[in-house]
């Protein structure tokens, strides 16, 4: 064993660290595109304390340091650019605290998706909290670090936006709390009414410090859920369709889709509506409002709601939605990726007919998808192309094509949400000069070793 | 290409216009009605081309073997006049679209055709079927494609049910039992009314039961429950069929209950209608619809439809009527459910 090995054992057990090369050829990569880089070592520990020393250890011998949840971001985020540490989180994943009447709930920075969601569904049947579709390993501290979006999305914003205050180790190793829970024992707010510092952590993929405990926000769980899909021929339709539906506030989730396959999803733009109700006469009301506020589009033969039979329900309702992971493996070989660019809603149609221009252009299966976010504020635009991993022209191609997209997506007014490593550079390079002053200052003072998951966010 | 056969002479002489006057859901008068159906037939414009709900229930009207809603389609298609949205017409043209994904059974003389339902693949079991199962075929290239006429395209039936055909040819068949009513109207009433050759024997499956159960007379159980039937729109291809809905039920026992809307006055699932044409329609008939079962007593609702049945089915649960489709209603009463 390296001395460095063996000092990460002393923090946090033989068990629980390895420089073998099985392991670091699993830590080499992610399910995504990017090229593979091996990490030195990988850890993973238990506490918040085990991270601070891993963090210490990390800034004494200058070794570049790489948190990571599950993995599933998908554009290299947790690939160890300039190897060294991968802090692998998932051991870190207890419910602390949950807070019925106040509706948070406080987990470790390894927590995931799918524990918290099992675990309010058996104790708090009334409380559930944005999950987003990924696989339910995703951890809710990544989840948030790259501004994700889940369910309640549409209603609430960004899953960061329900951030109610974090435990996070700085690079220098000091443990910080941020938000009221610096002040108070209750986790209610991560800014107000004070200065709001989870900017300096949230969106900086771990660049800046490390999670080690979140607090969420929670909502009112009905007891029902329904799912209804609007159909139009027309992409250019769509921002007033969603414009209509979010004003009747009436929904929970709103996603859009687009695909030529299968057959019945040929020539015709999606818009999935959930709502949700404590009673069948809550859900007709919504339903019947909904419906109420598209009529004019029926009446005018633009669009319409499609049949969605009682065997395609659980499917849709399932949360999270499996589809998609269906999707990635069309062309078998279990390759996906997309580029979800955050991005007005009224750009839909451009963005719609950029994908089909990409994907005929380099003969790629594609989807879009778009999640509406804060009641149309904006959308994430998925440009998603599935691929074989055996067929390294295939995904030539798919990195080419995402390429293009890069490129269009800035040009077109949008930001990119979990940007790979080139994508950050091009938003840096757009970005104005002092915002990116600031974004320096802020990196230069919490990281000057520049340990923190390298190649990500580099202002310098 | 085809033609519709289409008399008008038959209407300008009719006495009744029945088509439009007995419509349940366009208020016409006897002189209004021939005024109308005259205008249609003659290509011109009229309301009706714009009202007309789909529900082919002036198909069952006419008793003159005219066929007034092939005609209302035929007219709307050559104006232009949707009854759909286009992205749900392009739907349903899609997913009928032949992709070579058909399901062949062991196919002899006799075959049931599941058409493209696949919930057929499921129902379709026990000593009922024992006779011809597993001789069967499923998937779009035995899918009648009739359902288009909901939609106001005729064109599409036209290019594509004489290849249906021509693929029941393929196999030699002699008799096809269709497990639809759509199957059966294609093969029995619009391939007729277009002049397409149908070389086989198309058997309605209400009566394939009918004599399947007559056969197996010992095994019956009377159920002694009560039970409204949900009649398909498309059954009124078919007409002279549906006393075997009644037939049936004297056969297992099952009082089917008088009802404000049955036979000719039987109200629409409103699946169509929901996609069609928005809330109000689908919803005031599927309220007044099940009021009347719930008022009649019934305890089950007997399915022939499938894709009744997935419109209604949750809707009937909630007023504690159970839904059932009326094969497994026989096969509960052959002791198989
Ligand atoms: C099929 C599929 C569907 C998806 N659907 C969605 C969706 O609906 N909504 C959505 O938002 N996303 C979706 N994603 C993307 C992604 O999986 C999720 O956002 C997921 O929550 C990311 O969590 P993770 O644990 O996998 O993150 P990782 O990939 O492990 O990490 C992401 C980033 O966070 C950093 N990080 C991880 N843990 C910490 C920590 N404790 N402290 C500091 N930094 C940390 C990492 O260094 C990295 O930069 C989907 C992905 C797939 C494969």
């Amino acid at each position: 064993m390296s001395d460095i090995t063996l000092s990460l054992a002393k923090i946090v057990g033989e068990n629980y660290v390895s420089s073998g090369e099985e392991e670091l050829y699993f830590y080499a990569r992610d399910p995504g595109l990017m090229p593979a880089h091996k990490p030195d070592y990988v850890i993973m520990p238990k506490t918040a304390e085990e991270v601070q020393k891993i963090v210490r250890l990390a800034g004494k011998e200058k070794i570049p340091l790489v948190p990571m949840g599950a993995g599933m971001a998908l554009t290299g985020l947790i690939i160890p650019l300039k190897g060294g540490i991968i802090v692998d989180m998932k051991r870190m994943n207890k419910i602390l605290e949950v807070n019925e009447k106040a509706r948070y709930v406080i987990v470790e920075g390894g927590t995931s998706h799918g524990l918290l969601k099992s675990y309010l569904e058996k104790n708090y049947p009334r409380l559930r909290h944005s999950i987003p579709d990924s696989p339910a390993t995703a951890t809710i501290a990544a989840n948030v670090m790259i501004h994700g979006q889940g369910r309640l999305t549409q209603q609430y914003g960004f899953n960061s936006d329900m951030v109610t205050g974090l435990e996070v180790v700085l690079p220098s190793g000091e443990i910080c709390k941020i938000g009221s829970c610096s002040i108070s024992p209750d986790w209610f707010s991560k800014g107000a009414p004070l200065p709001d510092l989870s900017g300096l952590f949230l969106g900086w993929f771990g660049s800046t410090g490390i999670i080690t405990k979140v607090a969420l926000k929670l909502y009112p769980r009905k007891r029902m859920r329904d799912v209804e899909i609007f159909i139009t021929d027309r992409e250019d339709l769509i921002p007033d369709i969603i414009y209509e539906i979010t004003h009747t506030e009436m929904v929970e989730d709103i996603n859009i889709f687009a695909q030529p396959l299968p057959m019945i999803f040929k020539d015709n733009h999606h818009i999935t509506i959930f709502l949700t109700g404590d009673t069948d006469e809550e859900l007709e009301f919504k339903r019947k409002m909904i419906w109420d506020a598209l009529d004019g589009f029926i009446k005018s033969k633009d669009g319409g709601f499609m049949s969605v039979p009682p065997v395609m329900k659980p499917t849709l309702l399932d949360m999270p939605q499996k589809s998609v992971c269906r999707f990635a493996d069309v062309k078998k070989g279990g390759g996906f990726e997309y580029s979800g660019p955050i991005i007005l809603v009224e750009k839909y149609p451009e963005c719609s007919r950029k994908l089909m221009e990409l994907a005929s252009k380099y003969d790629l299966a594609y989807s879009a998808m778009a999640r509406i976010i804060g009641r149309g504020h904006c959308m994430m635009f998925g440009f998603s192309f599935t691929f074989n991993r055996a067929d390294p022209d295939m995904m030539e191609r798919v990195r080419k094509a995402l390429h293009e997209v890069s490129e269009y997506a800035l040009s077109a007014g949008g930001v990119f949400w979990k940007p790979t490593v080139d994508e950050q550079r091009m938003a840096i390079e757009r970005m104005d000069p002092n915002t990116r002053n600031l974004m320096k200052m802020i990196k230069n003072n919490l990281d000057p070793n520049g340990i923190m998951n390298p190649g990500n966010w580099e202002v310098n | 290409m085809y033609t519709l056969k289409f008399d008008a002479n038959l209407c300008k002489i009719c006495p009744t216009c029945d088509c439009l006057v007995l419509c349940q859901y366009m208020d016409l008068d006897i002189d209004k009605a021939k005024e109308e159906i005259m205008k249609i037939s003659e290509g011109e414009d009229s309301f009706v081309l714009q009202d007309c709900v789909t529900c082919y229930g002036c198909e069952e009207y006419c008793k003159r073997g005219n066929h007034p809603f092939y005609l209302i389609t035929e007219r709307r298609q050559q104006k232009g006049i949707l009854t759909s949205p286009r992205a749900i017409t392009k739907q349903w043209i899609n997913i009928g679209e032949p992709r070579g994904k058909y399901r062949l059974g062991e196919i002899k003389e006799k075959i049931l055709s599941f058409g493209f339902m696949p919930e057929f693949l499921q129902l379709v079991k026990g000593r009922l079927f024992d006779d011809v199962m597993p001789s069967y075929v499923f998937g779009q290239e035995f899918f009648c494609n009739v359902v288009y006429i909901h939609f106001a395209n005729t064109s599409i039936i036209k290019e594509r049910l004489p290849m249906v055909i021509d693929n029941f040819k393929k196999l030699g068949v002699q008799e096809v039992v269709c497990m639809h009513d759509e199957c059966f109207g294609s093969f029995a009433s619009l391939a007729p009314a277009y002049g397409i050759e149908v070389p086989f024997k198309s058997i309605h499956y209400f009566e394939y039961l009918y004599n399947r159960l007559e056969r197996l007379g010992d095994e019956i159980r009377p159920l002694n429950i009560k039970v409204a039937y949900q009649r398909p729109c498309s059954s009124r291809l078919s007409p002279d069929k549906h006393h075997f809905v009644a037939d049936i039920m004297k056969l297992i026992g099952v009082d089917l209950v008088e009802r404000r809307y049955q036979g000719e006055n039987a109200l629409c699932c409103g699946g169509i209608f929901g996609m069609a044409f928005g809330y109000e329609l689908a919803n005031d008939v599927q309220k007044r619809n099940i009021d009347d079962m719930v008022d009649s007593g019934a305890e089950y609702c007997v399915f022939n439809c499938p894709a009744c049945q997935s419109t209604l089915a949750a809707k009937v649960t909630k007023k504690g009527i159970k839904p059932i489709h009326i094969i497994d209603l026989c096969r509960m009463a052959i002791g198989e459910k």
